[in-house]
């Protein structure tokens, strides 16, 4: 929330570009969602979801949904060419097993360590963790796509995180409206500065402790 | 040689109350109320069963699938691995009118797949390192670490499929499929409703998802009856605030 239409897009343009030929990949709800807007067909992308579709396409037509085709989030979707159904043990199975290349998610909080905490706010908001602890501890890379702060102003990359975690060490990426960090297997690197961000206002926003990259480079759009 | 005459497991709805009973498990397919068995959940409702435990991947909306009974009370716990899309379920959670359990969505799938099986559970390392292992009972395979989640069944399942031969042969409807096959599996009594009920033998076998072994009773679906999500939209086309019908 807070993020304008056009910075949304613009995170979800840049992890598109994470996502190789072939890939199954998972899209979580929010930001993530938009990244399949970016997934040229060419690149034949299996996007994996929850209640069992490997193949998702695109959003329907209005008049063309159907209330038994639909995304883990309850609304209406398509199918790509080779795409297959099944039940909710096998989509999870895919998971485990690892054959989910990569899965897109937004977080609460993730730490310097690559800690993510993702699905419950204690006393406040206990949605239950659906699929999400299974995403992000087997998924073989996992992107995360958030505001660089809270609505608080603080920094939402730290240094531990408060929150109970949805999987420890699981993040590998992290792209906000500001930066794009790689999670290393002892720190966290800035690569990209979104413009018109400085590296000085990315230091302020970020409580997190991290290493400049030697090849920094700006995102201009 | 003769055909063997298959028994048919085609009841009316009526025939079905006695399965339901105050204090009952009951396990229901659907995922966020896709594929959730509407005229069922509509008869369990209409039976006036409560204090029932329910075991489902979510409660749908509160006008949706499973969210029925929750709105209307009939839940007393809950085993699930998400409720997000039923505030009122979050409510009751909070207020302690609802007992809640939450799994990780595959190890609930898994459980409920083992105890189809026959199995006593498994073993998943989902969760480790989190909330999720708390007071769970740990094992070492192979040097490594795994929980033991035990199997769950239930005294009812209730499943929704798209076609059922008289023997209980099940097809599902494209993602409405989800938590169905496996639920009806893991039901000590297992009620299909189904959107089209054809004779043994009008099923292709090789397209069979649920073999007719797991199934008890089919009875006629009557189709959803309520508005989807997305068809819940303002004159100006917004999404529209969620309603019971």
């Amino acid at each position: 929330m807070g993020l304008g239409a056009e910075t949304r897009r613009r995170i979800a343009k840049r992890a598109a570009q994470e996502i190789t030929h072939g890939m199954i990949v998972n899209l979580g709800i929010g930001i993530p969602t938009l990244v399949a807007d970016y997934l040229k067909p060419e690149l034949g992308v299996m996007l994996h979801t929850e209640n069992g579709i490997l193949g998702m396409g695109p959003s329907p037509d209005e008049g063309e949904e159907d209330g038994h085709l639909s995304n883990a989030g309850g609304y209406p979707v398509t199918l790509v060419s080779g795409a297959s159904y099944f039940d909710s043990a096998t989509a999870f199975g895919i998971i485990r097993k690892g054959y989910l290349d990569m899965t897109i998610l937004g977080a609460l909080e993730v730490s310097e360590q690559g800690d993510i905490a993702n699905w419950i706010v204690p006393r406040k908001r206990v949605p239950g963790m659906g699929g999400a602890i299974d995403l992000a501890q087997k998924a073989k890379k996992v992107i995360v796509l958030m505001n660089h702060t809270n609505k608080d102003g603080g920094s939402k990359i730290v240094h531990r995180c408060n929150l109970p975690l949805t999987v420890q060490k699981g993040a590998n990426m992290i792209i906000t409206e500001m930066a794009v960090f790689h999670v290393r297997e002892d720190h966290l690197e800035l690569i990209e500065i979104m413009h018109p961000y400085t590296l000085e206002q990315i230091k302020r926003a970020t409580e997190a402790t991290f290493r400049v990259s030697p090849t920094l480079t700006t995102i201009q759009s | 040689m003769t055909e063997p005459k298959v028994p048919s497991k085609v009841v009316e709805m009526d025939q079905l109350a006695s399965c339901f009973k105050n204090g009952m498990t009951l396990m229901c397919g659907g995922f966020g109320g896709v594929g959730a068995p509407p005229t069922l959940v509509n008869f369990i409702l209409d039976l006036g069963v409560r204090d029932i435990e329910l075991i489902s991947n979510d409660v749908g909306f509160p006008w949706i699938g499973p969210g029925k009974l929750i709105t209307e009370k009939r839940i007393k716990k809950l085993i699930a691995s998400h409720i997000g899309s039923n505030p009122e379920a979050g409510k009751q959670m909070h207020d302690g009118e609802l007992e809640v359990v939450f799994y990780p969505q595959g190890t609930l799938a898994e459980k409920i797949r083992a105890g189809g099986m026959g199995l006593g559970g498994i073993l998943v390392d989902v969760g480790l390192g989190t909330l999720v292992e708390k007071g769970k009972q740990k094992v070492n395979v192979e040097d490594k670490e795994y929980m033991i989640e035990p199997a769950l069944t239930a005294d009812v399942s209730i499943v929704f499929a798209k076609e059922a031969d008289i023997y209980g042969n099940l097809t599902f409807d494209k993602s409405a499929r989800n938590t169905n096959p496996l639920v009806a599996t893991a039901g000590d009594i297992t009620i299909v409703e189904a959107e089209r009920i054809v004779g043994a033998g009008e099923l292709d076998p090789e397209c069979i998802v649920t073999p007719g072994a797991f199934v008890d009773y089919v009875v006629p679906s009557k189709g959803v009856d309520w508005e989807w999500v997305w068809e819940l939209r303002r004159a100006d086309g917004s999404p529209n605030v969620p309603h019971k019908k």
